[in-house]
């Protein structure tokens, strides 16, 4: 082990020591109230028969997939498969491409969010996303990046320090900025960002999160911190999370789908089943190839 | 300093000085440039430098062709007296009732020009399918390629009767604000507004085109994040185009500014051309006024010492006009959009 490593692991020890547990227990022992906000809770996602095209070119197509309420789902696959663009169908960022178009539907909690009638920035608002390169306001301080979809969805928060302190807390930042949250955030360094962005996402208590590749551009120790933070958002958030790292998709998903595009052909779900069951006994050869590190 | 295990102290190598750091020379480097890389470096450093040659050589002719007039009048009373007689003698001239007209004919064109500008540019950069944007830009070009005599004589002979019921409108419901007192029997033609209004379309494209081109290097990273966070279109624009965009929005301002300073044949045609005492020239929605370069035209081929004291004026815009477009190309090279920062 390296002095490096050995220091991140020191690092990471001292982030959970008792008194900072007490402390985020009495933190979360205050009820925070977000008026206007998403109904509480996890939700459950469905997409069914999901198609997306860009222009005249069919990029996903006939994708059925369930991902439960509170669990932990990983979409993965070669570049270029589609994951992207399904999980970007999921709160509607699909349609800000020009010549996007969608077939099929997603139901949250059983309600398709496309609609009519159906605003885009209600569904955004419930299911939230972290994309893969880190993109805080760099303008905006500390506190300001995590309140900010407050001030974008026009909601009302009764206690918006405890929220603060709430979210920075949940994604496993709070330590770290806990006496400059004044400063920009602009200023912090790219996992720091990455995870300021994840608090900026949970702060209006989506009811689904999703996230776009959340540690490609990060070192070891920022990646195991979110991993981290996925893993106690389990139960209290539904997370859908795109990845290329198989080891990661291990380690923090309850389900996982493996999408697949041949050439010249649109993207589509080869395989989904539980983790556990896609690593060590898949039923399609191509799924057992790519997990294994045959190709992709 | 590694220690083996076990080593008494006594045994450890006492620090000796670290040893003199040797001479070293640094080696020259040479680079021989091909002879097409030469010839071009001298064509176009020559091209740059005769542009500042020229700027100088400009600056000079105003300064030596004014000479008589200021050494006549005084620097310091050229500049802040109002009058400008030239029917008595000694001649009484002064700049100081010119430049008021000049800066509030800009100021006025400004004030209307820049939320036309901010909001046709993100009509284009932020509402727009990539036909309407291309559409739109030309439209917006085009208008700077009508002649500013045309929008003179526009302005003159169609728009100042439409304008005098606004004008009329604006005096008795915010009369009570000094700029837009009026008297009770003046005419509301031939105003510093009716001309700022028409100089502002003069400047509207190149503030558009500025504020556009900055506009639309705004991040798409943070347009997403705040478009997923659950805002609305305007909600992104006010939380990430437009702090993005300040600077962009700031230096545009000025450069519409330098260029309505500069504004010559549309106030030359729309205002009467008399400079007034300052108090009375402040009253922007009644006839009267006038702006250095609009008298100047009025004024060009009379005896020498008016042409000099002209001469002098127009040394006087010169220098602001410059000193508004530096400022204006600071402003914008400072800001995060001109910068290029990598977030």
């Amino acid at each position: 082990m390296t002095d490096v490593e050995i220091d991140a692991e020191i690092d990471l020890e001292e982030n959970l020591t008792e008194q900072d547990q007490e402390e985020a227990e009495k933190v979360f022992a205050k009820k925070v109230e977000i008026i206007g906000g998403p109904p509480a809770g996890p939700a459950t996602l469905e997409a069914k028969d999901a198609c997306a095209w860009f222009g005249d070119r069919l990029v996903l197509e006939g994708v059925d997939l369930v991902m439960p309420k509170g669990q932990v789902t990983a979409l993965i696959g070669p570049s270029g498969c589609g994951k992207s663009t399904f999980l970007r169908l999921l709160n509607r960022m699909h349609e800000l491409i020009p010549g996007a178009a969608l077939d099929g539907e997603i139901l949250l909690d059983g309600e398709d969010i496309y609609a009519t009638g159906t605003r885009a920035q209600q569904v955004r608002m419930r299911i939230g996303m972290v994309f893969q390169k880190p993109n805080p306001f760099p303008a905006m301080t500390i506190r300001e990046n995590v309140l900010a979809a407050l001030k974008l969805a026009r909601l009302k928060c009764d206690d918006k320090d405890t929220l603060v302190e709430q979210s920075l807390t949940r994604a496993g930042l709070w330590k770290e900025v806990r006496d400059r949250l004044d400063s920009p955030g602009g200023a912090l360094s790219g996992g720091q960002q990455q995870r300021l962005c994840i608090a900026r996402s949970l702060a209006v208590h989506p009811n689904v999160l999703l996230m776009d590749e959340p540690c490609s551009a990060l070192d070891p120790t920022s990646t195991r911190r979110v991993e981290e933070t996925i893993d106690e958002l389990r139960g209290e958030v539904t997370v859908v999370i795109v990845t290329h790292n198989m080891q990661q998709a291990q380690r923090v998903s309850d389900l996982c789908a493996f999408f697949l595009a041949a050439e010249n052909q649109p993207g589509v779900v080869v395989e989904q089943g539980p983790t556990d069951v896609m690593f060590s006994t898949p039923t399609d050869s191509r799924t057992l190839d790519y997990v294994q590190g045959r190709f992709g | 300093m590694n220690v083996v295990p076990g080593t008494v102290l006594e045994d450890l190598p006492v620090a000796e000085d670290p040893p003199a750091p040797r001479e070293r020379t640094r080696r020259i480097i040479t680079e021989v440039p091909s002879r097409a890389d030469r010839r071009f470096n001298q064509i176009t450093m020559g091209a740059g430098i005769s542009v500042l040659a020229l700027l100088t050589l400009v600056g000079l002719f105003l300064m030596i062709q004014s000479s008589d007039a200021l050494g006549e009048t005084g620097i310091w009373t050229f500049l802040t007296r109002t009058e400008w007689r030239t029917d008595v003698t000694p001649a009484r001239i002064g700049v100081l009732g010119l430049l008021a007209g000049t800066v509030l004919v800009a100021v006025v064109a400004v004030a209307i020009a820049v939320p036309l500008s901010v909001f046709s540019a993100l009509a284009i950069t932020e509402y727009s399918t990539a036909k309407r944007r291309k559409w739109l830009v030309g439209v917006v070009d085009l208008l700077a390629a009508v002649p500013s005599l045309l929008f003179g004589l526009w302005g003159f002979l169609f728009l100042s009767d439409k304008i005098v019921p606004i004008s009329l409108w604006l005096s008795q419901n915010f009369g009570w604000i000094p700029l837009f007192k009026t008297s009770e029997d003046a005419s509301l033609t031939g105003s510093i507004f009716i001309a700022g209004i028409v100089v502002a379309l003069m400047v509207l494209p190149i503030i558009t085109s500025v504020v556009r081109e900055v506009f639309s290097q705004t991040p798409p990273g943070e347009k997403e994040a705040a478009l997923a966070l659950g805002g609305t279109r305007w909600g992104m624009i006010k939380t990430v185009v437009l702090p993005f965009g300040k600077g962009g929005i700031v230096g545009g301002s000025m450069l519409g500014l330098g260029r309505a300073l500069g504004e010559t044949i549309a106030v030359a045609l729309l205002l009467p051309q008399v400079p007034q005492k300052i108090s009375e020239s402040i009253h922007i929605l009644q006839n009267g006024g006038a702006t250095v370069s609009g008298f100047i035209a009025n004024r060009a081929g009379s005896d020498s010492f008016t042409t000099s004291g002209l001469l002098a004026a127009g040394l006087v815009l010169f220098v602001i006009t410059l000193g508004t477009n530096m400022i204006a190309s600071v402003v914008v090279s400072n800001s995060r959009s001109g910068a290029g920062v990598e977030i």
